[in-house]
């Protein structure tokens, strides 16, 4: 056993971040109804292990793990450096914070078994396992097997409900990801019969800007583009997202987008910076900056309010694809390339508690309202205080506005954006900013109108709420105490240019 | 021709075909096929291109690949397929909602 700090954090945390939980998902299986009891203990469990893996990281840099004693490239290595260490925590945060507020759901007014209530738990870990795997894994067809078994458990958490339109979200959804996971593994195909590794870092090293390279990196790009709904391959994202209960919604908004998001920035930023030219990178930067606009647009048009948060997610995840012309292949060297870079993973950290607080705060809403149309949110801020204030909280961070985590994110995309000269990018940086300002006061205004004599609400569970705030908060300490998390995402970074900054 | 060529061909056909069946049909089931198809192509690309010279032995890195791949393909068809069924018991069509059985004048 290890008796020192040094010797507990030498302990395979990478491995254990997936081990956890799956080994808790699969316990789930045969627990059913009863596993709603792993929530606190895996929770707890899962954050613990997330922390370690990052304080392993913090301490000894980037730690590399060759399963079962086998080096690459005959074996399957698992790595962690400050960009996985920061996403391990970010997932297990918001993977733990739904397990908690998700206990008082799914429960069957008889107590019987609904099959929901049975389903929820098993793919929630599987969910939350799938992201621990990809975030650690240093092999591309690793991280295809990862990628699999994180969208087919969160497909099946869109159909749980069962009704007919999110059977036709979750099948949408289904199509989208396998034709997105074929065209990834074609590339992977591609790239093996080029190099004969498929290790990340080895190839890294033998990776040459040539067309079987540029059209492998293509169609990857492509089909993790899909999975991560950029525009124009977004059309799936809204009807699965607002589908599905609040408590996936949460996970598949805030988690599951981002790990091909995490895939792509390894594949052009680690494996590949040579191979991105500039028409490449620009390509990604402007369908990013289209999604944002048309996402924002849409999301201003909707009815209904968990439409208005899934639009918004569509726009958010246009931010993350920004910082590709301004931080890839030939940028990287420009001074303000790590701003850029940074931005954007910081967009990707903080849009998950924030858009999680947001889905589970509307979720409590349209319980209690018993719909989730704008109409009924007439003055429900008078009974619903605390779900009011933890949306504006989020709506805060998702905005933009200081001291928020969204805020430094977007700020430092900026900064970037105006230092590399790139107008179009600040301009769509901004208007995002005011469009997001205009589809979430449009909601928060209906919740605060007076009214009188609205019809009687349905008693709504309190833990939900309060793990909700708790979610918002996080995004708003995300802007307060952004020096560690910023620190700690640049450990392990091939070229590292912080002091670009100034 | 040299046998990689052979196998990229078919590969090239296969998934071709694939990509055609996916566009082309709407029903559901007959999407779920197409996937298996162009999965089947890419497969046979991966184990045709990486294959040694004749007399040394195939590399066995692919194969493992491969299987791998053809039990995620088996899992994903799975639950395509319960979706599928899923879908049909509440609408009766082996369709998505929106769209019309345009292209599948066979009836069964």
């Amino acid at each position: 056993m290890p008796t020192t700090i040094e010797g507990l954090l030498a302990l395979p945390w990478a491995a254990l971040t997936v081990i956890v939980p799956l080994a808790a998902a699969l316990l789930a299986v045969p627990l059913g109804v009863r596993a709603v009891r792993l929530g606190v203990p895996i929770a707890v469990l899962g954050i613990a292990v997330a922390a370690l893996a990052a304080a392993a990281v913090f301490t000894q840099g980037t730690t590399v793990q060759a399963l079962g004693g086998w080096d690459a490239p005959l074996g399957i290595r698992l790595h962690v450096d400050g960009l996985s260490g920061a996403l391990l925590v970010m997932t297990a945060v918001v993977a733990g914070a739904v397990m908690l507020a998700s206990r008082s759901l799914f429960r069957s007014a008889s107590g019987g078994e609904t099959r929901a209530g049975f389903a929820f738990w098993p793919l929630l870990l599987f969910v939350w396992a799938g992201m621990n795997a990809v975030f650690v894994s240093a092999d591309l067809f690793n991280l295809y097997v990862a990628l699999e078994l994180l969208t087919l458990a969160a497909v099946a958490l869109v159909a749980l409900e069962g009704r007919p339109e999110t059977l036709a979200a979750a099948m949408r959804y289904l199509t989208f990801a396998l034709l997105g996971s074929l065209a990834y593994l074609l590339g992977v195909v591609l790239l093996y019969v080029g190099y004969g590794t498929l290790d990340m870092q080895l190839l890294r090293a033998l990776a040459q800007p040539d067309q079987l390279t540029v059209a492998a990196a293509a169609l990857m790009t492509a089909g993790l583009m899909a999975k991560t709904a950029l525009f124009p391959l977004h059309a799936w994202l809204p009807p699965a997202h607002a589908g599905a209960p609040a408590p996936a919604s949460a996970l598949l908004s805030a988690l599951v987008v981002k790990a091909s998001f995490y895939i792509i920035i390894r594949l052009w930023f680690d494996v590949l910076p040579t191979a991105a030219t500039e028409e490449l990178t620009l390509l990604m930067g402007v369908l990013g900056g289209i999604a944002i606009v048309y996402g924002s647009v849409l999301a201003l048009r909707q009815n209904r309010l968990k439409l208005i948060v899934a639009y918004s997610t569509v726009a958010q995840l246009g931010y993350l694809f920004l910082m590709f012309p301004l931080a890839g292949g030939v940028g990287a060297v420009q001074p303000w390339a790590a701003a850029a870079w940074s931005g954007g993973i910081f967009h990707a950290l903080a849009h998950a508690p924030a858009k999680a607080a947001m889905f589970l705060a509307a979720g409590v809403m349209a319980q209690a309202v018993g719909h989730d149309r704008l109409e009924g949110l007439r003055g429900i801020a008078h009974a619903l205080p605390l779900c009011v204030f933890t949306f504006a909280l989020s709506s805060v961070s998702i905005m933009g506005l200081p001291p928020s985590g969204g805020f430094t994110a977007k700020y430092l995309l900026l900064t970037a954006a105006l230092a590399g000269g790139a107008w179009w990018a600040a301009g769509v940086i901004l208007l995002g900013g005011l469009l997001a300002a205009a589809y979430l006061f449009r909601v928060l205004n209906l919740t605060l109108v007076e009214t009188d004599g609205r019809q009687p609400l349905t008693p709504v569970a309190r833990a939900p709420q309060v793990v909700a705030l708790l979610l918002a908060i996080v995004s708003i300490l995300l802007g307060l105490l952004s020096d560690l998390p910023f620190e700690f995402l640049q450990l392990g970074r091939p070229a590292v240019a912080a002091e670009g900054l100034a | 021709m040299t046998s990689p060529m052979v196998f990229s061909v078919c590969a090239a056909a296969i998934i071709g075909i694939g990509v055609y069946g996916f566009i082309a049909h709407n029903n559901l089931v007959r999407r779920i096929l197409a996937f298996n198809l162009i999965g089947s192509g890419i497969f046979l690309l991966f184990g045709g291109l990486t294959q040694g010279l004749p007399e040394s032995a195939a590399d066995p890195v692919p194969q493992a690949m491969v299987i791998t791949g053809i039990v995620v393909a088996l899992a994903a068809t799975s639950l395509a397929l319960t979706l599928t069924v899923r879908l049909f018991e509440v609408t009766g069509r082996p369709f998505m909602p929106e769209e019309e059985p345009a292209d599948d004048a066979d009836h069964h």
